[in-house]
């Protein structure tokens, strides 16, 4: 009885010194491997909109809930896992417009191709003659300081007419906006155009603007703001709340910034320093500021994105002759470049680089860059090997 | 199914455990009014057999006997660093009760409140006929005997808190449906040869769409007009034959299929016939010389996803699991006889979706696989204290890096 008692003593004293070990549990990634979560210093309201935005952003559409009938996606964390890069799983392609006069093939379907559909109906299909281009939706991290930028500064940046000489001439994308768009403080106008900044064209003016477009052409959702039905072309109900959409706006708009690691490594202080010199800086800025924003965190804040959020000529291996607003089929908008070390991580384990994914490495999506980027193209492959590594390194620790 | 114990499910719930209480209290006096009718743990049993191989209290002189079980745990859980906090649960309270009509004719059912009364269902309700040993008629809410789980899934069983993954979140289980069919079994030395064969109302288009965001035949769990009609309109076929050794172990080789999809509504073709398929082999063995207790199951899923859907529910599935437990420790602890400690172990995998992408011919992910080591502690046979630790990684579509989460569990169940 004895050796009894004290077996069920000890059985139940390991349990307990089991239970209170936390080191039977997994360890949180460390903070600058992840691209998820909130920039620091929300309030507690600001902290639980961010998390209905995180539900509403992972939501998953059923046929119930509004899927289709034709989409590409049905969920927002599909073509964004863990807020990372789209892979080609979820590769989607827009067509109809070859020149800054619009797109004439709306009455097809167009913009976007809805490659998929729920059972019992047919997918969209290409028109026959229609230009296209095929994308992989960008990270979303660190949306709201973008967002946050002025339009001066944008202006101040951009170099339509290549003044400088230095070949390189990034322009904002003075594009139309719709209507249910709040302009941001201190917004500049051009003929009645606005600066817009989003989008792999840069067509969408904000983070509703983009988010009311991809619900309604990714995954066949109507709101109050898109209230068309990408398949009928008629108005239906939102099918989604109007405060589910401004709860996802708020989410992007307050995701983090991607933390940059290893700062120290020497090689990748050398890879910086390339960086610049090289050119790659003069459109991948590395550092911008914020203007006024409504929320205090986002605001006159100085931050590294590598982007400048202008438009440039990317030469004739990058034009699929296929444009978005005012834009040349030519342009792109740069993309950020923070966070590409740990694209990896959302893409499947492996890198799909450029606004389609067919770059598999980042001297591959170097190699690619022409145009205005032609001689910082060349200046890389005059580049020795180590310095090609260390800028490569340094890339993969943004 | 709209009844009594739907309308006022505490008052059926309390009513049933105070049948159950008195009925326990009075098997206590020298002369009972019910009766304690304990597991059958003769080697003449299959799996097939596990719902009417439990303790049920007999009350004296009447043809009914009731029973049940309770299951209730702790859990403390983290994913990626990041806790879910300390939770208490009462997974499930199961009330069973059996009449027997005449010597031919019995009846079972089998009610569950999951979570509380977050989740009541008539798990099983089946009026049996036997006309031979080997050709007996059963009908109604029934237990679709795919694998050895879902016909074998009372807690006071097993030495784990969590159900196997291949089980409930693979196959559907516990997945019972209305329908009628045949089961028997027949023996030759130390042979037993059992078969079972339903026709059952099925799956339907969620098993494909559903929040899940893959094929996930659970999903279909959530119709609760499946015990009304057949989505598809077509029967859902079950199919299982189980072989027994008397002397070494039992394995089972299961079968359900059928069309799940509405393909036709008021006499207009909405879609082709799509059909689910689902094979299943289970086996159980205890090793003589040890004591060691080993059973586990494997299930292999095909369904008919539209090609023009999207791969992110998957045409082909599969997920096993073992458990291996070990008695440590079998002697009397305190005042109870022939109380027993075990050792045990149960791996779990599943993929959800098998094959490559056609974007890039890369393999698709959505796996998870997890190792639970449990210690537990039966103070008899009916009761079982468990202490469980599960560790998980799970990888979504894209293959990215697994999530990792790791649980503690421990809690009991118990036959009442």
């Amino acid at each position: 009885m004895k050796i009894s008692f004290n077996l069920i003593i000890g059985i139940f004293t390991v349990m307990l010194l089991a239970i209170s070990c936390e080191k039977t549990m997994p360890l949180s990634p460390v903070e600058n491997e992840l691209l998820d979560g909130p920039i620091e210093g929300l309030t507690i309201e600001q902290q639980i909109r961010f998390l209905r935005g995180d539900e509403a952003f992972s939501d998953v559409f059923t046929i119930e809930k509004g899927l289709g009938p034709i989409f590409v996606a049905n969920q927002c964390a599909s073509c964004h896992p863990g807020d990372g890069k789209g892979s080609p799983f979820v590769r989607f392609t827009r067509f109809g417009q070859s020149d800054t006069l619009g797109n004439q093939y709306l009455d097809f379907g167009a913009p976007q191709l809805q490659h998929k559909a729920i059972p019992g109906f047919e997918p969209e299909q290409l028109p026959a003659g229609a230009t296209f281009t095929n994308l992989i939706a960008p990270a979303v991290t660190g949306l709201g300081f973008l967002d946050a930028v002025s339009d001066a500064d944008l202006i101040a940046l951009s170099d339509p007419n290549d003044i400088d000489g230095d070949g390189i001439s990034g322009r904002p994308h003075w594009n139309n906006i719709p209507d249910y768009v709040e302009l941001r403080p201190n917004s500049i106008s051009k003929n009645g155009k606005y600066i817009s900044r989003f989008g792999k064209k840069g067509a969408a003016y904000d983070l509703l603007h983009q988010t009311s477009g991809a619900y309604n052409q990714d995954i066949g959702i109507t709101t109050l703001f898109e209230p068309f039905d990408p398949f009928s072309g008629l108005v239906e109900d939102p099918e989604v709340s109007t405060q589910t959409v401004n709860d996802v706006v708020f989410y992007l708009k307050t995701l983090k910034a991607p933390i940059p690691r290893d700062v120290n490594d020497n090689d990748i202080l050398a890879g910086n320093q390339i960086f610049s010199q090289i050119q790659c800086a003069s459109c991948h800025m590395p550092t911008l500021q914020t203007g006024y924003s409504p929320i205090e965190v986002l605001s006159y804040k100085v931050f590294y994105p590598y982007t400048d959020l202008l438009l440039h000529d990317m030469g004739q291996g990058l034009n699929d002759d296929y444009t978005e607003g005012f834009a040349l089929t030519s342009e792109w908008r740069t993309p950020p470049l923070w966070g590409l070390g740990l694209s990896k991580d959302a893409q499947g384990g492996s890198y799909f680089l450029m606004h389609d994914g067919r770059s598999l490495s980042i001297q591959s999506a170097i190699l690619i860059h022409g145009g205005e980027a032609e001689q910082s193209k060349i200046n890389y492959s005059q580049l020795s090997e180590t310095e090609k590594q260390q800028l490569i390194k340094f890339l993969e620790s943004l | 199914m709209n009844i009594f114990i739907f309308r006022y499910p505490r008052q059926f719930l309390f009513g049933i455990l105070f049948l159950v209480i008195i009925g326990a209290l009075k098997a206590q006096d020298t002369d009972p009014l019910v009766k304690r009718i304990p597991i059958d743990t003769s080697k003449t049993l299959l799996n097939m057999d596990a719902v009417y191989n439990r303790p049920f209290l007999a009350i004296k002189k009447t043809p009914v006997a009731l029973g049940g079980y309770l299951e209730a745990n702790s859990i403390y859980s983290t994913e990626d660093g990041i806790s879910e906090g300390l939770s208490f649960q009462a997974r499930r309270l199961t009330i069973f009760m059996s009449a027997s009509i005449t010597n031919q004719i019995k009846f079972l059912t089998e009610i569950e409140f999951e979570d509380g009364t977050k989740e009541i269902g008539i798990e099983f309700a089946a009026l049996d006929v036997t006309f031979h040993p080997a050709f007996i008629f059963r009908g109604g809410i029934i237990m679709n005997p795919i694998g050895a789980f879902n016909q074998n899934h009372d807690g006071p069983k097993w030495e784990f808190i969590e159900r196997p993954d291949v089980a409930v979140n693979l196959l559907p289980a516990t997945w019972s449906n209305v329908g009628f069919g045949l089961y028997g079994k027949t023996n030759r030395g130390n042979w037993i040869v059992g078969y079972e064969i339903y026709l059952t109302n099925g799956f339907d288009n969620s098993i494909i769409d559903n929040e899940e965001n893959k094929t996930f035949l659970p999903a279909a769990k959530e119709n609760e007009e499946r015990f009304e009609e057949s989505n598809s309109g077509k029967a859902l076929i079950t199919g299982k034959i189980t072989i027994q050794n008397r002397n070494n172990a039992e394995i089972g080789f299961s079968y359900m299929g059928g069309v799940y999809n509405k393909f036709e509504e008021d006499g207009l073709i909405l879609d082709k016939k799509r059909r689910v398929d689902i094979f299943a082999i289970d086996f159980n063995t205890t090793i003589k010389k040890t004591g060691t207790y080993i059973v586990g199951e494997v299930a292999f899923i095909n369904v008919d996803v539209p090609v023009t859907f999207t791969q992110q529910y998957g045409t082909r599935q599969w997920g096993a699991f073992v458990d291996v437990v070990q008695p440590v420790l079998k002697r009397k602890i305190l005042n109870w006889n022939d109380a027993t400690f075990n050792l045990a172990a149960r791996l779990d995998y599943v993929d959800w979706n098998v094959g490559t992408f056609n974007e890039t011919n890369t393999d698709i992910g959505e796996e998870l696989i997890a190792i639970t080591p449990a210690i537990s502690f039966r103070p008899s046979a009916q009761t079982v204290f468990r202490l469980n630790y599960r560790y998980q990684w799970q990888k979504d579509i894209l293959n990215n890096p697994a999530a990792k989460k790791a649980s503690w569990l421990f809690g009991f169940s118990t036959y009442f």
